[in-house]
């Protein structure tokens, strides 16, 4: 085990991947300088400028070139920034990666893996601060990764590297400072849940940075005598519907909470598939479909606080 | 070049014309009613379903090209790209089954006539999207010259295309990374039912290349011995580690935008103009010329490549449809099964 940031185990996972393959490389923009966030901190020197590419502000080429690769051998890892760039590219994505494979019957694959983090970077405003893990979550042909802790973002992303499907890798913006202890021989099976901690009364599924948010409030909650079973998604699709559905089973009471908005959010299918399935009541707990705002204000409105959590999952236990 | 090689040569560009209008003749006849368009209406007895966007009097472009390249070679190529796949060396039995929608075709029956793709002999796949084959090509060339191999890539598209961000910044990527890849730009002079010319700023796709440093030709695509001269210097060039290129041929489209277009919204005289250039019927001229040519010979090759079709037409029709279950399969390995 060693203690690491979410960015150093993301540096350290590729590196793993890159020294093991040559088909592994890297590109976009500012890779060759480690990345705006450091999370390819190192990478140019220890591997060369041959696979770690700078690349031109071309998001609809970094991302067809890692099309192109794919098809021709190679396991591009992709950068997009934030993943409110990866839209210049989102025909590369949808259309190519997404559906080479099915579309030419098998005879190509694109194991190209594309890093675009979400969420809301402290006065970011309206364009840097989006979680579109539901959008991709409903596109047949990709993976999607939405890592919350510096081991899951050092072992989900060794899986990903190694599963050869198209995998849209979330990292959180905010997460990147944090750190944590990591043993790196643990490789994540993706679409794998984990169970951060057992409980009765009450399902609380959640991912990425709201993971957290969800725990404090778990702690409130216990308080108030709810006893929650708080499971980190970790995987958005393939998802984990036989450890939350056996979850939902026990406790009677689903939530589900994320950064995204709330409206056609992933939140959403998980609780609609839970109500189907077990027949559990359910609740969804994501932001108001509004722009993220720049002032302090207004961009609080777009968080989940963990007393709103506490409060959604206080009245979900009471609705009769 | 010595006569003999020069009509041997010109035979094998005929041939590989030749073969790519028959295909698109009886795919033509076979598409009609296949969709719903043009103020028709699909009624499901169509053999070749859907839009077919037929290269008919593009053969030129795609002969004189492809001659230069080897099967370790890669090809993208756009919507409009049953020359460009044959002319590659794909099988054309089979990928008439693609177009019918069989088993036995190139995708199983998944792609059909817009994503035919034969990896086997390089082709990397059609593509619906305009301009979305150039980054992949430029990705395919990165991988080349990363894995240190001597082959190249060459990318097909049309005069619609420039007008697309990708095209800019596939051009700029390969220049900035020196990669081995030739573009290809096939003005065919319409973008699916406006013509090209009005919305095109500046002199067109090599003017655009040629501001990136990128040098360019430009040539009349319908004389392939012109295409397959000007393929040559290129090819060459690429394949010496020049860095990318690119080839602007004049062409024309012939037919519609899909072939159950009649492109009414076309002056008729701009089309018999066009007709008066027709590559075919222009290399044929062409071969007669030289010494010692028979129209016989090219009689036999028009022959050979309807008898051929006809074959590929029995086959597709004989062959059986994919099983229901291919619908679920080459998705994704990971999640593979949960599709709700």
């Amino acid at each position: 085990m060693v203690l690491m940031s979410y960015a150093e185990a993301a540096v350290r996972a590729v590196a793993h991947e890159m020294q093991a393959s040559h088909e592994v490389v890297v590109m976009g923009e500012d890779v060759g300088r480690g990345g705006i966030f450091g999370q390819y901190k190192g990478l140019l020197e220890r591997f060369g400028a041959q696979r770690v590419i700078d690349t031109p502000i071309s998001e609809a080429a970094i991302l067809g070139a890692g099309v192109g690769m794919a098809l021709a051998g190679l396991r591009p890892v992709v950068e997009m920034r934030v993943v409110d760039f990866a839209l210049c590219g989102m025909d590369e994505i949808v259309n190519q990666a997404a559906k080479n494979r099915f579309m030419f019957g098998g005879q190509g694959r694109v194991p190209m893996l594309v890093r675009m983090p979400i969420g809301i970077w402290d006065a970011s405003a309206a364009q840097h601060t989006q979680s579109f893990e539901s959008w991709f979550a409903h596109l047949p042909g990709v993976v999607v990764v939405c890592p919350a802790t510096p081991q899951d973002n050092y072992s989900l992303l060794r899986a990903a590297l190694a599963c050869g499907d198209p995998v849209v890798y979330m990292e959180h913006k905010t997460l990147w400072g944090q750190t944590g202890e990591v043993d790196e021989t643990q490789v994540a099976v993706l679409g794998r849940a984990q169970t951060l901690r057992p409980g009765r009364h009450l399902t609380l599924v959640s991912w990425s940075k709201q993971v957290q948010v969800c725990a404090q409030a778990c702690e409130q909650l216990a308080a108030e005598g709810i006893d929650v079973e708080l499971i980190d998604l970790r995987t958005i699709w393939p998802w984990d519907r036989e450890a939350v559905l056996a979850s939902c089973a026990r406790t009677g009471h689903l939530l589900v909470v994320h950064e995204a908005v709330q409206a056609a959010g992933f939140g959403a299918e998980i609780a609609a598939t839970a109500a189907e399935a077990v027949g559990c009541k359910v609740a969804r707990l994501g932001a108001p479909r509004i722009p993220v705002g720049y002032a302090p204000i207004l961009e609080a409105q777009s968080r989940i606080t963990a007393q709103q959590v506490v409060q959604a999952a206080t009245a979900l236990r009471a609705r009769p | 070049m010595p006569s003999i090689a020069q009509k041997d040569a010109l035979a094998a560009l005929y041939l590989c014309m030749a073969r790519i209008r028959a295909f698109e003749n009886a795919a033509e006849i076979l598409s009609q009613g296949g969709v719903s368009a043009y103020n028709k209406t699909a009624d499901g007895s169509a053999k070749v379903r859907g839009p077919l966007h037929l290269s008919t009097g593009q053969e030129g472009v795609a002969a004189g090209v492809c001659a230069h390249l080897t099967p370790r070679d890669y090809l993208t190529s756009t919507h409009r790209g049953h020359g460009h796949t044959l002319a590659k060396g794909a099988d054309l039995s089979r990928m008439m089954c693609e177009l019918y929608g069989k088993a036995t075709g190139f995708n199983g029956g998944k792609g059909g006539s817009m994503h035919i793709a034969d990896f086997s002999v390089g082709m990397l796949g059609a593509n619906g999207v305009v301009a979305a084959g150039l980054p992949i090509a430029v990705g395919a060339a990165h991988a080349q010259k990363l894995q240190g191999r001597s082959d190249i890539t060459v990318c097909f598209f049309g005069d619609g295309a420039i007008n697309r961000g990708p095209f800019l910044e596939a051009l700029n990527w390969a220049q900035v990374h020196q990669l081995p890849v030739l573009f290809v730009c096939e003005d065919n002079r319409w973008s699916a039912t406006t013509a090209s010319g009005p919305m095109i700023a500046g002199d067109g796709a090599s003017a655009r290349a040629l501001s990136l440093g990128i040098p360019a030709l430009k040539v009349d695509g319908n004389d392939v011995r012109a295409v397959h001269a000007a393929a040559a210097t290129l090819v060459g060039e690429v394949r010496a580690g020049g860095g990318p290129r690119l080839l602007h041929a004049i062409t024309y489209r012939v037919k519609g935008h899909v072939s159950v277009d009649p492109a009414a919204y076309r002056d008729p005289a701009e089309l018999q103009e066009a007709l008066k250039t027709d590559p075919v019927a222009r290399t044929r001229a062409d071969y007669l010329g030289l010494p010692g040519a028979t129209a016989a010979e090219l009689d036999a090759i028009d022959q050979a490549a309807e008898v051929e079709v006809a074959a590929a037409l029995a086959a597709a029709g004989a062959a059986p449809w994919p099983e229901a279950s291919a619908a679920f399969t080459d998705i994704q390995d990971t999640g593979a099964g949960q599709w709700y």
